[in-house]
């Protein structure tokens, strides 16, 4: 890693250390080393000690934490996927977590907004733009609010739901809606996904289809995933089951289930919460095309 | 057996029956869903690049290429015949499949073939060849045009920029890297 990168990396974490102490959010730390992460389709925890795992999310304790009285609550963690590694993945990566109780993602996408913001103000330069291949985004000029139904047909001319049944939904994502959303130079908000998409957010009260999630993305790079957060334990339940139906369908080991957060969301608040790739920050505020060029080592050369 | 989690630059493959060589590699993994695997590849036998999207279990054979010294024999319309020395085996490959290379063979030329199975796929020749200069202008002494090079024929049929001072007959140093006169052959 260049030394400037070095330089801008801590300053750009220091940025957001202060951005949410001074709105009074709460900075926490759980264990890393854990006995269940939430199961998830297509994410492969570490495993580590006998049937214990290292975080995928930080998310199972920041909830127990909601579900014990704190409302505010942010955290930077280390977390670990297996078997994740290109040019915008790193098995051991950074995440940014926060989460609020009696909100819903609505306020999470103002949060974006302002934390955008205010780094932007913090360490970009001159222009205040974020960089990424050759798209600048502007944080400040209005940002792009779209449903993911509207994206497919929109950019794709395709249906969601049709790419869902036919198994086309991830190739379709990649290969024509990122590309699209790249040429917009305000950070993009695709909102509202297929209900089946959200394995642990809530789905919308008029519309039990659609989920109260969103994922941010600057020059077609996804940064954040956020969502109102589901809190029916049997609901949650059923969607773990689902999940390692479908890992045990392709041929993947089926995953613990969480018990104490399953039991802790019987006293969850409403609440909403949300994970930012950090090192995806760090690249679109330094305009590194690799994840490569903005962390101290990368795990091929240790 | 390879697997797509195992593809990176640099590898080579079989697809549709035809080796291709992995020029650009990329995992991507949208918003929690499948991974994904975008790839470049080339095609070694007629260069086409080729962009393809693997999803994981994808699983792919190796291409094994295997590179033979060989002599150039002679040609025979578009057609130029190598033989292996050691087995006397004898492979025939096309002008198009040779390129630029057709501009250095001289017989007996030794030279790398990369064979895929029976068949030829190109060749890599010595990074310096020796030619023979067949037809040029004499040098006018005196000139003082201002001309520092001249056109010349070699052996071969190859036509190529040479210094003023170069004489039908020499012997001269052709770089095949990137076709230009590199030398003059002494004595």
């Amino acid at each position: 890693m260049k030394m400037n990168a070095l330089w801008l990396r801590a300053n750009l974490i220091k940025a957001v250390r202060n951005f949410f102490w001074e709105r009074g959010f709460l900075e926490v730390e759980t264990p890393a080393l854990i006995p269940a992460n939430a199961p998830e389709e297509y994410i492969n925890p570490v495993h580590t000690l006998p049937s214990w795992q290292l975080q995928t999310s930080p998310e199972i304790c920041m909830k127990r934490l909601l579900c014990s009285g704190h409302k505010k609550i942010f955290q930077i963690s280390h977390c670990w996927r297996s078997n994740e590694r290109g040019s915008r993945h790193l098995s051991e990566f950074t995440m940014l977590e926060w989460y609020r109780a009696d909100c819903d993602y609505h306020t999470l996408m103002g949060d974006c907004e302002e934390l955008l913001q205010y780094i932007s103000i913090c360490c970009l330069p001159k222009n205040g733009c974020f960089m990424h291949n050759s798209s600048k985004i502007d944080p400040f000029i209005p940002w792009q609010r779209i449903s993911v139904q509207e994206a497919f047909s929109r950019f794709g001319q395709a249906d969601v739901w049709d790419c869902l049944r036919k198994g086309l939904y991830e190739e379709i994502l990649v290969s024509v809606i990122e590309p699209a959303l790249a040429q917009f130079d305000s950070p993009v908000i695709l909102l509202d996904y297929p209900a089946e998409l959200a394995a642990l957010a809530r789905t919308k009260s008029d519309d039990n289809e659609i989920a109260e999630r969103f994922e941010l993305y600057l020059g077609g790079l996804e940064l954040a995933n956020g969502f109102s957060e589901l809190t029916d334990p049997l609901e949650q339940r059923k969607r773990f089951e689902k999940a390692n139906i479908v890992r045990s369908n392709s041929g993947q080991a089926a995953l613990p289930l969480p018990e104490p957060f399953i039991k802790a969301l019987e006293t969850m608040p409403t609440s909403a919460g949300i994970a930012m790739g950090v090192d995806r920050l760090v690249m679109l505020t330094a305009g590194a095309s690799s994840i490569d060029e903005i962390v101290t080592f990368i795990p091929e050369d240790l | 057996m390879y697997t797509v989690a195992d593809l990176k630059k640099g590898l080579k493959i079989i697809l549709d029956g035809d080796p291709y060589l992995v020029v650009a590699f990329d995992f991507v993994k949208p918003g929690k869903g499948q991974a994904l695997y975008r790839t470049k590849m080339r095609n070694m036998v007629n260069g086409t690049l080729l962009d393809r999207t693997y999803r994981s279990g994808e699983t792919f054979d190796p291409a094994s290429l295997e590179e033979r010294q060989m002599e150039y024999l002679y040609k025979e319309g578009e057609h130029y015949t190598f033989m292996d020395q050691q087995t006397y085996e004898q492979v025939v490959m096309e002008e198009e499949t040779l390129g630029e290379a057709k501009n250095y063979l001289l017989e007996n030329l030794k030279v790398e073939v990369m064979l895929f199975g029976e068949k030829a796929i190109g060749i890599s020749l010595p990074n310096f060849v020796n030619l023979r200069v067949t037809g040029t202008e004499p040098w006018a002494k005196g000139d003082t045009s201002g001309n520092d090079s001249k056109p010349a024929t070699v052996e071969t049929g190859y036509v190529l920029r040479v210094p003023p001072f170069i004489e039908e007959g020499e012997l001269i140093v052709i770089d095949t890297r990137n076709g230009e006169y590199s030398t003059r052959v002494k004595g």
